[in-house]
């Protein structure tokens, strides 16, 4: 017998009594609060940045004077050319000089102040983390309330790979001291940009 | 009204005047009470250790001297709640059914049952740290569990407000296990005596005169640890506050 | 093999003062913290109730959910392979990465691979694994066991920290300053996540109905681990399917705000398939669970989403740290669990508890774990699993006490003894409780004798 018939045969010989179906599970929305408002508070409390009003044509300016240092720029977006283009056929490792990545998200969400990528957004996924610092393009009305909200998303079915990204790469396993930057990105900005 | 009083074994042996007030509170209040000469324990330290076999002698002891009450009242959550769960070391004959179903511990009979308006005689001008044993908080539900999201509520407080002069101060930690835990205290004396350490000096630094509880377990413990640092904070149980002590 | 002894442990635990002193405060805090954030969600407690129906329905018909997500899961292009045991997984892992030429495996936190002794299987057959997540590396490198499944390097302070790292990586003598040694630790570990052959995960939820997995971390770990190698492994026990993806938005909202009272995590990441050229392999382990399934007692266990809110709240867990118990899961689940795996070595676990029910509170999924623990205390007096003196002693209050006469006579002669007896007959080491606590003082007479004086006149 293989280990999936073993396995399936005992799990099925110990399962108890069939246990009620699940309730369908509410959204549970709260408009009293703008979510634009909420994303932000939850944003920053995370340990992510926002960029100041910034028009589509303001965001290279920005960005070389955010990051004055940055050698390599690499944007998985059009809307922004950076110092290198990215080559998504080419080895992830090849990121691993990147100063700045920048990417647009597909959507946020207020109820955490996280933002929404997949393969299509980061052209390689690897950017997002090997980079030393993430930029993101918001469109402010690409905002839903909650996560609940955000799971009936039908991208979800397609992506091969996507996330939630709140804020940047944090740690605090010494003596609960916040750190970011611990594997990931230093910093996190998310720059709100409608979509042209 | 007629009660049949349960009076736990440490109670018993250690703080008869946590009994004797639970019985004149009791009959202040125009209740008739009985106390069933040949009770000993409700079987809960043996219970509690999974020994059912070593706790069915006095489950059934228990019930013998309790079956012909309608009531029983006990100044003790953790007996309360044993009863009325955990009293399954014997076979569940009616008048097991009608014991286990008829205990109440005292604040919650008091505030539940009774609905004691006033208690005119009492007055305490101290300031006073209240302690809700954890299996009367959080099991027999007498008041609002911190970990729980819900309308604040307190039977214990309720009634203690009727006292004159109570001042309440809070310690840091109100409602963490002060580490009494019955057969846990011995067994595993070294992080007990460390949590019964940090409660009492919590509810020292809050400015705590007296530590004020319905249970005298842990207020044994308490108290212990108390006296052995040197603190001096006095330990009272709810029924001698109520009943008019004035520390 | 004796069975773990956890008072010992603690008293140990104890007398490093300033070691206990943070452990305590930092997990209160986290406490503390989920306090605040569960408060803020006006439907909490709803959201634990269907949290616990969507666990309990799916565990009742786990058999069709793991076959779901298995056809699911390889129509999307995964591999997905089943273990028996501990030591089938690690078989069915060292072949995936040997059929690879793996010799560097990046991996980020897995209680399971903890629990199957994955690290030394793996590195005596020449492969090296490295720990990414920063607590379980700085555990890694100081060859000790994770004592919290969410922070596992909590009992440490930084000093312990600094020379752990001078040690091992090369870091500065004697620099404890925690964002130093994280930076350090950032550049130890970034080549490795560059060279590695092959990346591991576990996972915190499946989704049967997409056939993807969730692995929630802060530091992008997972993420690294997973997205630059080409081969990507994830071990995920059977427990850990859900139905459908609109049921993890329950448990994504209160798995980050139990465990360190935020809302989410910095990084929460869905695996659906393998990144075009890659390999994504799946590896789904019983290790005893389909057994845990069968005990009527104890199967809720297994709703467990490994959030570590039980440990921080647990007042005894605080003060014991989870090396304690001697086991992959400590504090109050792990006392519910691991009887389990080892009814013997873990028979005293169920003590290391005083019932208080705080744990029960706070589980995002309602485990009843204080009912359990109590239960547990039940299975060892049955199994005979109690140590002598202990066992003895309970019989012998039991027939004290289901005696009125006897009864009587024992008060009578305690009450002498404390009121006669020197204080060294007293406090000595037959007297646990008198080592650190007073005894009670021996009153005048028993309540008993007080009533027959004063109430009966017969």
């Amino acid at each position: 017998m293989s280990s999936r018939d073993a396995i399936l045969a005992a799990v099925r010989a110990n399962q108890p009594a069939p246990a009620p179906a699940i309730p369908a599970i509410p959204l549970f929305e709260r408009t009293s609060r703008s979510f634009l408002d909420e994303f932000r508070e939850n944003l920053t409390s995370m340990g992510g940045k926002l960029a100041p009003a910034l028009d589509a044509g303001g965001l290279d300016a920005w960005l070389r004077a955010q990051f004055p240092d940055a050698a390599v720029i690499c944007s998985a977006t059009p809307e922004v050319r950076g110092t290198r283009p990215l080559d998504s056929g080419a080895p992830p490792a090849e990121l691993a000089d990147v100063d700045v990545g920048v990417v647009r998200a597909a959507f946020g969400v207020a109820e955490t102040g996280s933002v929404w990528l997949s393969e299509k957004e980061l052209q390689v996924n690897a950017l997002a983390y090997l980079a030393q610092h993430l930029v993101i393009l918001l469109d402010p009305t690409r905002i839903v309330g909650n996560l609940h909200q955000a799971y009936r998303d039908p991208r979800f079915n397609t992506a091969r790979y996507a996330v939630l990204v709140t804020g940047p790469s944090a740690t605090a396993d010494i003596e609960g001291v916040l750190i970011h930057g611990a594997q990931g990105v230093r910093s996190l900005t998310v720059a709100m940009i409608p979509l042209g | 009204m007629r009660v049949g009083l349960f009076i736990p074994c440490y109670v018993d042996a250690f703080f008869p005047e946590v009994g004797i007030a639970t019985l004149q509170l009791l009959e202040r209040l125009g209740i008739e009470v009985v106390y069933p000469l040949d009770q000993t324990c409700c079987g809960q330290p043996m219970a509690n250790s999974g020994c059912q076999k070593d706790a069915a002698g006095a489950e059934a002891l228990f019930v013998a001297n309790f079956q012909e009450f309608e009531t029983i009242v006990t100044p003790s959550g953790s007996c309360a709640h044993h009863v009325r769960e955990h009293l399954d070391a014997i076979p569940q004959t009616p008048a097991v059914e009608k014991v286990r179903r008829g205990t109440y511990e005292l604040v919650e009979f008091l505030h539940d049952i009774v609905k004691v308006e006033e208690f005119p005689w009492a007055a305490f001008p101290h300031k006073v740290g209240l302690h809700n044993a954890c299996t009367t908080l959080r099991k027999l539900r007498t008041a609002k569990a911190s970990e729980i999201d819900e309308p604040f509520f307190s039977k214990p407080l309720d009634l203690l407000r009727k006292v004159r002069g109570i001042e309440f101060v809070t310690p840091s930690r109100p409602d963490e296990c002060c580490g009494f835990g019955g057969t846990f205290s011995v067994f595993e004396e070294p992080v007990s005596a460390k949590m019964g350490y940090d409660k009492v000096e919590d509810h020292h630094r809050a400015g705590a005169q007296y530590i004020v509880s319905a249970d005298m377990s842990c207020l044994m413990h308490q108290k212990g640890c108390a006296e052995r640092l040197g603190l001096d904070i006095g330990f009272i149980h709810i029924a001698q506050v109520l009943n008019g002590s004035r520390g | 093999m004796k069975p773990i002894d956890h008072a010992e442990a603690s008293s140990h635990f104890i007398e490093a003062k300033a070691h206990l002193e943070f452990h305590d405060r930092r997990l209160w805090d986290l406490r503390v913290k989920r306090d605040r954030q569960a408060h803020n969600i006006p439907e909490w407690e709803e959201l634990r109730n269907l949290a616990s129906a969507i666990k309990e329905h799916t565990l009742s018909h786990l058999g069709d959910y793991l076959e779901e997500f298995e056809a699911k899961a390889k129509s999307n292009g995964a591999q997905v392979h089943w273990a028996r045991d501990a030591s089938e997984h690690n078989q069915i892992v060292h072949d995936i990465l040997s059929a690879h030429g793996a010799k560097t495996l990046v991996k980020s936190k897995s209680m399971l691979t903890e629990e199957c002794d994955m690290r030394p299987f793996l590195e005596t057959r020449g492969v090296k694994v490295i720990e990414t997540d920063l607590g379980e590396r700085i555990q890694q490198l100081d060859d000790e066991p994770p004592s919290h499944i969410v922070v596992p390097a909590v009992h440490k302070l930084r000093g312990d920290v600094s020379d752990v790292f001078a040690r091992t990586i090369g870091s500065e003598p004697g620099n404890n300053d925690p964002h130093y040694l994280a930076e350090a630790m950032r550049r130890d570990t970034r080549p490795y996540f560059l060279g590695a052959e092959a990346g591991m995960t576990g996972a915190n939820f499946a989704i049967a109905e997409t056939g993807s997995f969730v692995v929630c971390t802060n530091e992008g770990n997972a993420d690294l681990s997973a997205n630059v190698p080409k081969l990507h492994i994830a071990c995920i026990g059977i427990e850990k399917i859900i139905p459908k993806f609109e049921h993890l938005a329950v448990f994504i909202r209160m798995l980050s705000r139990s465990a360190l009272g935020s809302p989410i995590t910095q990084y929460t990441s869905h695996f659906r398939a393998p990144r075009p050229g890659t390999e994504l392999h799946i590896v789904l382990v019983d290790n005893g669970r389909s057994q845990r399934l069968g005990m009527k007692d104890f199967w809720y266990s297994l709703k467990c989403i490994r959030c570590g809110a039980c440990m921080n709240t647990c007042p005894v867990y605080r003060r014991s740290g989870g090396l304690s118990y001697g086991a992959t899961y400590s504090g109050p689940i792990g006392i519910i669990i691991d009887p389990a795996f080892d009814i013997r070595k873990y028979s005293n676990l169920p003590y290391a508890s005083t019932l208080n029910g705080s744990c029960t509170n706070v589980c995002p999924v309602k485990i009843n774990i204080h009912d359990q623990i109590y239960k547990w205390r039940q299975v060892m007096a049955e199994r005979n699993q109690l140590p002598l003196v202990k066992k003895e002693a309970i019989r012998i209050i039991g027939k004290v006490l289901s005696d009125p006469r006897l009864y009587r006579a024992a008060i009578s002669a305690t009450g002498l003894a404390i009121e006669h007896l020197p204080r060294f007959a007293i406090y000595n080491w037959l007297n646990p409780w008198g080592r650190q606590r007073e005894v009670p003082e021996a009153p005048k007479r028993s309540f008993r004798s007080w009533y027959l004086e004063n109430r009966r006149r017969q």
